[in-house]
């Protein structure tokens, strides 16, 4: 029997997937599927919903029957309620997918005799899960049970079998509760549901109000333990989890035109790479939205989709302001490649923020997006809810692989913000534009700060706002320093002047040189012609000689003839040695 | 003991036509299956009609178990529960009825401040 039961334990325990954005992730596949899970918050934080979401997935997702069994709501009033969520309870309930129960109770007028248990609660609950095969089951408030019927203790006698009851009828059970004074609910009923128990949490911080969702509980499995924001709009339910996604997401070798040739040449001489994030930042009036918005229309005319925030101007002013400098959205907004969405930064807290930029995101199926500034989302005083909620929007646009461009606004005593510093881990392209204050003027500089990945120029360039678009022109880096703009200028022009006097100066000294070669050259002439007079009466002269000493040899032969001698004489060696 | 359906419509069916109908108790007693409680319920009941409304009641004792569609349409929680229909207001006692005092208050037989003296 013990080793039968051991490989069990590894297993991993059986889930119900909720469907609801992200809850799945940090449960780790969803609720403890056949045990109860307990929902419990404040007022109007969420828990009806949150059940609902859970069944009518069930119903259209996994092919899960649900049943709701309300205390609170009558069937029409809770298909009313959830109809501004898109979900159609009318369609599900015609097609058994769904059973709603209200279960009336009426307070203050039951009178109790004796003991009594809720088998009639038990009959109709039985009788909605037999009608459409359910596997899921809400229990929405079942707490008002208490307000109702006398005799707690047979209340919580019976609530605990219900509970064991829907365990070993296997179905999914979600029951809420309303959070209660230093407990998680006013009538303890965490003491029964005890294999998952969710907190949900809905508080305003600034003005702005904030939902939180936390799992306290989770029996036999691990989750995650944070507070996650969530977001109930007309999608319904949504979780966000700060990172669920992890490190895993594959990586384009893909590149793109900056839309600024230099700049293109700068990140060695292609562009950004697809799917990665840039940031450029700087201070007031750099030029941030520029370098956007010329990025927005190289995409554009290469067909590609955008998706523009702006969080500073409304989209008709930032479409004026580009085109002073030449850059015309005008086109691709009618084309549907690009679309703005401005929003004020305080309209909203963070998550919804963060919600519906993914929302749009997710609607209009863009290749790029731009944030301009990120500054827009730092509303409260909070950077690491700042830095967290960036974090997942870049998680996310890497996960769906999309190029990101945000524009960030520095202050002018600093180089670099706070914000930018922490994420800059999550930028793989860093742009600076700068203020270059020299010879009382302000020119832009821009530079690349990182870019992770590729070989990028190390140099300054001056940037320049021109009517045709940006332009990238190289500093002046000299003797006399950093120099741009007309500083730039009057430097380029005494460059020019020394420069054209070296040369000059260096024409006089070849011609010098040229002069000498001839004159060189020219007494070359000369004396090869002495020599060669030289060497032919040299010449003239071995030849005389040569022809005296023949004649001499001879001579002597003719002379020893003559005096008949009997020595003969062989060769003219040993005559030498014979004269030594 | 066991709790005969038919016998109670006889004995309905005696009283009913006697009686007018603003004098009429019309008593609906659910239950659960014939477990001791819906015995003792019954049981009690029985005595209590007896005792305070003889020849002018009617008890109809309804089995959830055997009619599950009744505790949806009739709003039933608890069992045993006893259910006035007439004379209307409808008044709604649940438990064995074991406290004969709280069910002559809940039938209202008794004002709860003669209950509160008793």
């Amino acid at each position: 029997m013990k080793k039968k039961e051991r490989p069990s334990h590894r297993n991993i325990l059986p889930k119900s997937p909720t469907s609801i954005q992200g809850l799945d992730e940090i449960t780790g596949g969803g609720l403890p599927k056949g045990r109860p899970t307990l929902i419990c918050g404040g007022a109007g934080c969420g828990k009806t919903l949150f059940a609902m979401e859970f069944l009518v997935r069930g119903a259209t997702l996994y092919n899960e029957p649900g049943v709701f069994i309300s205390f609170e709501e009558t069937e029409k009033e809770l298909t009313a309620n959830v109809a501004s969520l898109g979900f159609d309870l009318d369609n599900l309930v015609e097609h058994k997918k769904i059973w709603l129960e209200h279960i009336h109770v009426e307070r203050g007028e039951i009178e109790q005799s004796g003991e009594y248990d809720l088998e009639g609660l038990f009959i109709r609950i039985h009788l909605a899960i037999e009608s459409v095969g359910a596997k899921r089951v809400v229990l929405d408030t079942i707490e008002s049970l208490f307000a109702v019927l006398p005799n707690q203790l047979i209340l919580r006698t019976e609530l605990r079998r219900l509970f064991q009851w829907l365990k070993r009828k296997g179905v999914t059970t979600i029951v809420t509760a309303e959070r209660g004074e230093g407990a998680f609910t006013r009538q303890g009923l965490e003491e029964y549901v005890s294999d998952c128990v969710i907190l949900l949490d809905h508080r305003v911080n600034d003005q702005s109000s904030i939902r939180r969702l936390r799992i306290v509980k989770y029996r036999g499995s691990t989750h995650g333990t944070n507070e996650y924001p969530f977001l109930i709009d007309e999608d319904g339910f949504s979780v966000l989890p700060v990172t669920s996604l992890g490190l895993n997401y594959s990586s384009s070798h893909e590149r793109i035109s900056t839309g600024i040739p230099r700049l293109d040449t700068m990140l060695s001489g292609k562009g950004y790479f697809r799917s990665s994030t840039m940031l450029v930042s700087g201070t007031a009036g750099t030029g941030k939205t520029s370098i956007a918005s010329q990025f927005a229309e190289a995409a554009c005319k290469r067909g590609e989709r955008v998706l523009f925030f702006t969080f500073e101007e409304s989209p008709s002013q930032l479409m004026r302001n580009m085109l002073s400098i030449g850059i015309d959205l005008q086109p691709w907004v009618k084309k549907g490649l690009l679309q703005f969405h401005a929003t004020r930064p305080t309209l909203y807290g963070l998550e919804n923020h963060l919600t519906t930029s993914i929302k749009l995101i997710n609607k209009f199926e863009p290749n790029i997006v731009i944030v301009d500034t990120i500054n827009g989302f730092m509303v409260g005083e909070n950077q690491t809810e700042v830095k967290t909620m960036l974090l997942r929007l870049v998680d996310f646009l890497k996960m769906k692989q999309l190029t990101a461009f945000f524009t960030s606004l520095t202050s002018e005593t600093e180089n670099l913000s706070i914000p930018d510093v922490d994420i800059s881990s999550l930028i793989d392209t860093w742009l600076l534009v700068r203020d270059l204050e020299i010879g009382g003027e302000r020119n832009r500089g821009l530079y690349v700060l990182k870019s992770r990945g590729m070989a990028h120029s190390n140099q300054i360039r001056e940037f320049r706002l021109t009517n045709h678009g940006i332009e990238l022109l190289d500093v002046y880096v000299g003797s006399e320093g950093v120099l741009t703009g007309s500083a730039r200028l009057s430097q380029e022009t005494k460059d020019d002047a020394e420069q054209l006097l070296r040369q000059q100066e260096i024409g006089t000294k070849q011609f010098g040189l040229e002069r000498k070669r001839d004159a060189m050259e020219a007494q070359i002439v000369v004396l090869r012609s002495e020599f060669q007079a030289e060497e032919a009466e040299a010449l003239k002269v071995i030849t005389i000689e040569k022809a005296r000493n023949e004649r001499f040899t001879q001579d002597k032969i003719k002379m020893g003839k003559s005096r008949r001698g009997d020595v003969s004489i062989k060769t003219t060696g040993t005559k030498k040695k014979k004269y030594i | 003991m066991e709790i005969k359906h038919e016998k109670i419509k006889t004995n309905l069916q005696k009283i009913l036509p006697a009686k007018a109908s603003g004098d009429k108790w019309d008593l609906h007693l659910y239950i659960a299956g014939q477990n001791p409680k819906a015995v003792t319920a019954f049981n009690n009941l029985k005595l209590i009609c007896e005792e305070h409304l003889k020849g002018k009641y009617h008890i109809e004792v309804i089995d959830l178990l055997k009619n599950p569609q009744i505790a949806h349409d009739d709003h039933i929680l608890a069992v045993p529960t006893l259910v006035r229909k007439l004379p209307l207001p409808e008044r709604n006692i649940i438990g064995d009825l074991s406290n004969k005092e709280r069910v002559l208050a809940g039938l209202g037989l008794v004002d709860h401040s003669e209950l509160k003296l008793v």
